[in-house]
């Protein structure tokens, strides 16, 4: 037990274990935002003209847009001046913004980052069951067992190749879910992003291994600004994960990604978000700023979606995996662990917009919090006219631990049919110093304890990750609440 | 040696001092009850030992097998073979009852340097105590106390007992709220946990318990200190007659 109190900070003092920077050479565009940024941008990237319409639309509209100030969250004022809006590993056969063909033709440092990262590039490595995509600050640099999934149909590419490859599909589905004007930091994305991952499983198919895209920031000064989209046809189903890392620095960097899902009918898309953006320090110098725009709809009839995250990481968190469900019986599902330790700021949940008969949505969020973060859980449930029928199940849990932390419950609901049934449940407790004398009166150490503790607290939402992601957010969330309790 | 040894042990809580000098010598094989009224200290004592933080020993030495006791972490004196049954049992949501078993008893084999149990190893371990508690199955995949009735919850105190083994086993008001059957039931795993080298000490405030349970020595605490040892006759008296008579008498 921490007895005196350079034992005590010991212990509050966090290891962010991917804090390392890659030293490579890196093309990044000056600070500064307007409109010849985004026309470099696109010009890099050899788009076609119909994208850099879209961006150019984009980017007029966010001009005319605030920054919201409603989430619960306080910062100094983003200079979206002093920010760089492209930044890409050089090798001398990337050149082009093309991603490399193969792995051989990757840089070595960069294969290596994702290994320290435990995140093999490598085909046929301990997670052979996993598909990965790359994304490392602007660019996407590897994506493995493409071709594997190519022979059942499947695209899993960057989304800079979608544009190129596939630009009917690209237009087909690109902000039919979250529109370029959708909100302010949605709006900036579709201006300025610069990659992602693009997924399109075609009819029938059942994606045979998991996809996933890790995202790694290294670059200072620079935003990451990816854009992901999933499009499962009739019938098609898909597991995906992502991963998000960055190094440890003084100053905040800026995420504002936007990931839209598209389910047709019948179709099934799980998508499970592993957080660990750098959190900053324990006085709340740097970190990340995560303000994300992830929205699937459920077009399709019987069609469902799955959000499952694991927060663990940023500065800040604003967002909101949110699911539209417009098919008559489909489905939606929001499973989230939020973590704040020190002075980290999450402001996060969903929103289930029930459109079509019959839907139904389940909403399970834990919230915890320790040192001084605030931790709230922001939901809404609408159920529109012609929604007969919808059900939605809300749980929102907060645990508490120490008592310089807050945790706070918004939920909105708007019920329009009067056949819905809306159900709210909600709990604040804290890691009582009880259960922790409890457990460790029967020989188990404090840390142990607390992991126990939590990891029972989140147990429902663990339980909907895929089984080895699992162990990795129970690993995670140990070393995120290292020494939250002295 | 004696496997407990407390000499003019002091403790406050919130500066406020509840034990004010005891002394006791338990040898192995002992069973010992430590009855008294309300608020005499009896259960401050049994958190002290288990060193549960809030109770602040002022003054005094508690040998545990020949160490100092009060200078051993609470993980450290459980693993060292002190083991405490709540008087409320503490209820951990969402982490299953054989997790809990399973980590605790895992870290004792850890600290004798045996290899740990695997799940079905385990298993077969706990069903075997299950059946000393008449306990079913399912309670290994509730909830740590999680809606568990009063007697359930004393029941799996006992059960974690009977995994761990302990030296020395303190019962802290273990017979309270339970009925007659299930009082029988933990007294008889209690009474599998007698032996030679293993010493039992019981805080309760009723006789009742005794029947189940019969002790070698009894002490009446009053006001942070043993006003009165025995052996169990003086457990029936204080039945018969109530506590007055000896607080009189240690006041004269």
């Amino acid at each position: 037990m921490a007895t005196n109190q350079e034992e005590m900070e010991q212990l509050v003092e966090r290891e962010y274990k991917h804090g390392f920077v890659t030293d490579i050479e890196e093309d990044t565009l000056p600070p500064g935002l307007n409109e010849d940024i985004v026309r470099e941008i696109s010009r890099r990237k050899e788009e076609p003209e119909f994208m850099l319409e879209w961006r150019l639309q984009a980017f007029r509209q966010w001009q005319e847009m605030t920054e919201p100030t409603w989430a619960h969250v306080s910062h100094p004022p983003i200079d979206f001046q002093s920010i760089s809006y492209y930044s890409a590993p050089k090798s001398p056969e990337q050149l082009k913004e093309e991603a490399p063909e193969s792995l051989d033709e990757v840089d070595p440092k960069l294969l290596e980052t994702y290994e320290r990262l435990g995140i093999p590039l490598h085909e046929q490595e301990k997670l052979a069951g996993v598909a990965v995509d790359a994304v490392f600050d602007s660019v996407s640099v590897a994506t493995t067992y493409k071709d594997r999934l190519a022979e059942q149909g499947i695209i899993f590419c960057s989304f800079s190749e979608a544009v190129h490859d596939h630009p009917e599909l690209v237009k087909r589905y690109l902000g039919t879910v979250v529109p370029p004007a959708d909100n302010f930091f949605a709006a900036l994305n579709s201006a300025v992003f610069s990659d992602g991952s693009f997924v399109y499983i075609p009819k029938g198919v059942k994606c045979p291994m998991e996809l996933s895209t890790y995202f790694r920031i290294n670059a200072a000064n620079t935003g990451q600004f990816e854009r992901t989209l999933i499009v499962a046809e009739e019938g098609a189903s898909v597991s995906y994960l992502e991963g998000c890392t960055a190094p440890m620095r003084k100053e905040n960097q800026l995420h504002a990604a936007v990931v839209e899902l598209v389910a047709l009918d019948d179709a099934e898309i799980k998508y499970s978000t592993v957080q660990n953006w750098y959190p900053g320090n324990d006085i709340g110098e740097g970190g990340v700023y995560n303000f994300v725009t992830k929205r699937g709809e459920c077009r399709g009839d019987r069609s469902k979606i799955t959000w499952t995250q694991v927060e663990t990481g940023s500065a800040i968190t604003w967002k909101y995996p949110s699911c539209v469900l417009r098919g008559n019986d489909s489905r939606g599902e929001f499973y989230s662990v939020a973590v704040g330790n020190n002075y980290q700021q999450i402001d996060s949940g969903t929103k289930m917009i029930h459109l079509g008969k019959n839907t139904h949505s389940t909403i399970i969020s834990k919230g915890i919090s320790a040192g001084h973060a605030e931790n709230a859980y922001r939901g809404l449930v609408r159920v529109e006219k012609g929604a007969e029928g919808a059900r939605n199940f809300t749980q929102c849990d907060s645990l508490l631990m120490g008592d310089q932390c807050g945790a706070h419950t918004f939920p909105y609901m708007e019920v329009k049919n009067p056949t819905a049934k809306v159900e709210h449940e909600a709990t604040t407790s804290k890691v009582g110093e009880d259960q922790i004398f409890y457990c460790q009166q029967r020989g188990i150490s404090e840390e142990d304890a607390v992991n126990m503790i939590v990891n029972g607290f989140c147990k429902e939402v663990f339980g909907e990750l895929p089984m080895e992601f699992a162990v990795e957010a129970q690993a995670l969330l140990e070393i995120s609440l290292e020494g939250s309790v002295g | 040696m004696s496997m407990l040894s407390i000499k003019d042990l002091h403790a406050e809580v919130d500066g406020k001092p509840i034990l004010k000098g005891i002394d006791l010598e338990i040898n192995p094989g002992e069973v010992h009850a430590i009855m008294g009224p309300n608020g005499s200290g009896k259960s401050t004592l049994s958190q002290v030992l288990a060193g549960r933080e809030g109770f602040e020993v002022t003054r005094g030495e508690v040998r545990f097998g020949g160490e100092d006791l009060l200078d051993m972490d609470i993980d450290e004196r459980a693993l060292a073979g002190l083991m405490l049954a709540f008087q409320y049992p503490v209820e951990i949501p969402g982490v299953k009852n054989v997790y809990l078993l399973k980590a605790a008893y895992n870290a004792l084999r850890e600290k004798r340097g045996e290899p740990e149990v695997d799940a079905f190893e385990f298993l077969q371990l706990v069903r075997e105590k299950l059946r000393i508690m008449d306990m079913d199955e399912s309670f290994l995949h509730r909830g740590v106390n999680e809606g568990f009735s009063g007697g359930e919850k004393k029941r799996n105190e006992i059960l974690q007992m009977l995994i761990m083994e302990p030296r020395l086993a303190i019962l802290d008001e273990t017979d309270s709220g339970l009925d007659i059957d299930a009082l029988k039931v933990v007294s008889d795993g209690v009474n599998s946990l007698r032996a030679e080298d293993r010493s039992i000490v019981m805080v309760t405030h009723y006789q009742r318990l005794l029947n189940y349970i019969e002790p070698d020595f009894v002490h009446v605490l009053s006001d942070g200190r043993i006003i009165k040892s025995g052996d169990k006759s003086l457990a029936l008296e204080l039945e018969e007659r109530g506590y007055q008579w000896v607080l009189e008498e240690a006041a004269a």
